[in-house]
């Protein structure tokens, strides 16, 4: 099996061992060319694998034992589900004649991952262990990316069997289509042309295919502004002028109000999350809609497309820059863009992301922006799910794909630090930074013991406002203040927690210190946390309450009227 | 069918999946997470015993079925997805049905079975168990005669289909349909 592996291009693999597995721990055991890093629970197994995989653009590995083991993955492989990351996860399993019997730590494990996985197999034969693998590693990467998970009886491990490495693999029942239809290339390119008020919306699928610079080049080429998705920032420089930067439920007002007015919209590799498009019917009424999407099931999903293409992102955007270049500009468009740029121009002065500045208590939009100055936009970041997640993906400005390490589809509390160490394991000498909530860091905080120990030097930044903030926010805007089961007491003390782990520690309190914090911070060799005590009254904005429309965002915080059309609306995390 | 299809109605979708461990738990696990509704399904092995083929009687308006097949397709181990409702295609279905028979209904259920084609395939003192195929309109229409007399137990196979062949050899002229039972009361026999 690790041959296998290693011939699938594997060179880390995150891990916790077991009975199920002793027999693969063992093969380890003398294996050259394979590093384990072990991990203090499943999940973050499968976290780092996913950190891996975004990281680097190759399948991410993970190896755990069977029952609790498994179960305890199954949240990484639902991240992984739904926000496309291509990763293999091997579970260890009873022996066969045992599956069944309620035998000691057996679950179900394929049937528990069935639907938190892009495909899972069971391994019953010896003999079938080499073709699976590889069928694993194809699945995972090609077409949409996703989980794989492969079951292994303990028998398997055991008995000496051939090993059988088919060269190319076929499989008559999956085809992903990569290259987009001729036909509706050239109707996408003559409706972009053709389009005043176009917007060009990037998400996750332009980072898997690695086709930033088709896309930038086609913005440039075209002068379509861009907004990316919360999948998608780096995609496109979040300084460039064509720039929009995020759009959405927390999403800047001109990236809402460009798409709300456009004309054209061509969505690249993006799925129309509710989070996207708040109410649907309300989403670029006026728009003729183009969707470039490797997964057919993603087009039409939400929302009506008028000109779907059924495609990988790169080739696509490489036929549309040649179509566009062949096509000839309308002579009317021309000028209309240039009206249409004036007007974004016009929304990006008036409603420019901002927040109060406050000499006293530290802003935790200031602690991102600092970040990001101190290191030119080129460091990894990482986030766990909330509040801080927001100001990261507004006050980061990205400048490259593979930088940007967030749990979206899921909002899986608890992903920074176990993705933080994926990525730091693939690339070791870069500056990986895990920006977090106090709350999604106490979900997997256990895991400074493996950064210490695999000499994983990442750098964590608690965004500290004593609670589960983004619940807060929800709570005070749509709740009318009833705060219920939010706060989350100074405790444990992170510097002491930090310490505890053989890790350093670090705490600021004034603006003035948060400066010199992070380049102490970012000059520590060793794994750090720096503890950011912030304003805890701090929402983000903007904020479209869900269901809400995207024109109905909330810019500051909620005064009676807009409390109360916050009420009408639905909500729900 | 109404014109835009945001009608709900019966599709029958015709699934050719490999023949492998838990592809039924896929496609059954597929229906349930997305919250379809599957009316019957059923599967055989076709002449190919790597392939199996599914039957699977969805109801929905054009939007659901559209993301049915889609998902569906989506699943690694599924070959080919056929919706056959709008194509030229036969359906049948296999039905078991126990009913009361006291003497003095013998005579009327045999009366009916006959015309329907249905055949008795087990008798005790008071009951016979009657077998017949058929598309749903007739096994509907067997149904609701026997129901007066009082049927003890149905079991249904659920709707298998085949296409009527190639595509290129269905004529295109829409053929006369046959009335239904359940569209015309008068007709009693069927021609099968
Ligand atoms: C607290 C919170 C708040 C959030 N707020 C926002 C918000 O304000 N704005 C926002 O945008 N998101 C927000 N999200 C994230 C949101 O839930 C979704 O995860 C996100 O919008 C999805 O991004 P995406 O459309 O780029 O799709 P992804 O999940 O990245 O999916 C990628 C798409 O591209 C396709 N694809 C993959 N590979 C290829 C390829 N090679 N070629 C072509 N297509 C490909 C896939 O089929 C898929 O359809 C929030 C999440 C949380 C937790
Ligand atoms: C595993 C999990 N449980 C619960 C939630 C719901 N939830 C979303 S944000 C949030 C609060 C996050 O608090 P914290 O990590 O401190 O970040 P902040 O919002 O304060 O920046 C909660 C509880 C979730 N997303 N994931």
């Amino acid at each position: 099996m690790l041959e296998c592996l290693k011939r699938e291009g594997v060179d880390i693999i995150f891990g916790l061992p077991g009975g199920a597995v002793l027999p693969i721990y063992d093969a380890l055991y003398d294996f050259e060319g394979l590093r384990h890093i072990l991990v203090r629970q499943e999940a973050a197994a499968g976290h780092a694998a996913e950190g891996y995989a975004r990281a680097t653009g190759k399948v991410g590995v993970c190896l755990v034992t069977s029952g609790p083991a498994c179960t305890n993955l199954v949240t990484a492989l639902q991240d992984a589900m739904m926000d496309s990351i291509p990763i293999v996860a091997f579970t260890g399993q009873v022996p066969t004649h045992l599956i069944g019997n309620d035998a000691f730590q057996e679950a179900d494990n394929v049937g528990i991952t069935r639907s938190a996985t892009k495909h899972n197999f069971l391994v019953k034969d010896g003999k079938d262990l080499g073709p699976i693998i590889r069928e694993a590693f194809h699945i995972a990467v090609t077409g949409r990316p996703g989980p794989v998970h492969v079951d292994l009886p303990k028998d398997i491990l055991v008995k000496e069997a051939e090993l059988i490495w088919p060269e190319k693999v076929v499989m008559r029942s999956y085809n992903p289509n990569y290259d987009g239809h001729p036909g509706q290339i050239k109707r996408a390119a003559k409706a972009m042309l053709r389009a005043k008020r176009p917007v060009l919306y990037v998400g996750g699928g332009v980072i898997s295919s690695n086709a930033n610079v088709e896309l930038r080049e086609l913005a440039e080429l075209t002068q379509i502004p861009v907004t990316t998705t919360l999948m998608g920032m780096g995609a496109f420089p979040s300084e460039h002028p064509l720039s929009l930067e995020m759009l959405g439920m927390h999403g800047t007002y001109y990236a809402n109000f460009a798409v709300h007015n456009s004309d054209v919209l061509v969505a690249v590799g993006a799925r129309f999350d509710d989070r996207v498009t708040g109410r649907v019917d309300a989403f670029a009424p006026g728009a003729e809609i183009i969707h470039i999407d490797i997964d057919p099931s993603s087009i039409s999903k939400n929302l009506k497309v008028d000109v779907p293409i059924v495609g990988d992102c790169r080739r696509v955007l490489r036929g549309l820059i040649d179509a566009v270049k062949q096509e000839k500009e309308e002579a009317g468009a021309l000028e209309a863009r240039r009206a249409w740029h004036a007007q974004i121009a016009e929304w990006k002065k008036a409603q420019p992301l901002r927040y109060e500045w406050s000499d006293d208590v530290i802003k935790p939009q200031y602690v991102i922006q600092e970040i990001s100055n101190l290191t030119r936009g080129n460091a990894m970041i990482v986030t766990g799910v909330g509040q801080h997640q927001m100001w990261a993906a507004q006050y980061y400005k990205f400048t490259q794909p593979r930088a940007w390490f967030t749990s979206g589809g899921l909002g899986t509390m608890g992903y920074g630090l176990p993705t933080a160490m994926g990525v730091q394991a693939a690339h070791p000498g870069k500056q990986v930074i895990n920006i977090d909530g106090d709350g999604s860091f106490q979900m997997n905080s256990q895991e400074m013991a493996t950064c210490f120990a695999e000499h994983l030097p990442v750098k964590t930044v608690i965004i500290n406002n004593a609670g589960h903030g983004m619940v807060r926010q929800w709570q005070r805007i749509i709740y009318k203040e009833r705060y219920c089961a939010i706060d989350l007491p100074q405790i444990p003390d992170w510097v002491k927690l930090a310490e505890a782990y053989g890790c350093v520690g670090l705490r600021v309190t004034k603006p003035a210190e948060v400066v010199p914090a992070i380049e102490k911070m970012l000059s520590t060799p060793a794994p750090v946390i720096l503890d950011v005590i912030v304003d805890k009254d701090e929402c983000v904005f903007p904020m479209v309450p869900a269901g809400g429309a995207n024109t109905d965002m909330i810019l500051a915080p909620p005064s009676r009227e807009t409390r109360e059309k916050a009420e009408k609306s639905q909500t729900g995390f | 069918m109404s014109a835009n299809g945001a009608e709900p109605r019966k599709h029958t979708i015709s699934v050719l999946v490999e023949n492998k461990f838990g592809v039924l738990s896929r496609v059954a696990g597929l229906f349930s997470a997305r919250g379809y509704n599957i009316e019957s399904l059923s599967v055989g092995e076709t002449l190919d015993p790597s392939v199996s083929r599914m039957t699977i009687v969805v109801s929905g308006d054009e939007f659901v079925i559209e993301q049915v097949t889609k998902q569906l397709h989506k699943l690694i181990d599924v070959i080919k997805v056929n919706d056959l409702t709008d194509d030229s295609h036969v359906e049948r279905e296999l039905v078991l049905i126990r009913v009361n028979a006291e003497p003095q209904h013998r005579a009327e259920i045999l009366r009916t079975a006959d015309i329907f084609r249905a055949r008795v395939v087990d008798v005790t003192p008071v009951s016979f168990v009657l077998e017949t195929t058929g598309d749903e309109g007739k096994i509907e229409a067997l149904i609701e005669l026997l129901r007066p007399i009082g049927i003890q137990e149905v079991v249904r196979t659920g709707k298998i289909a085949i296409s009527r062949g190639p595509k290129s050899r269905v004529k295109r002229a829409p053929e006369a349909r046959r009335p239904r039972v359940s569209d015309d009361p008068r007709v009693v026999g069927f021609a099968d």
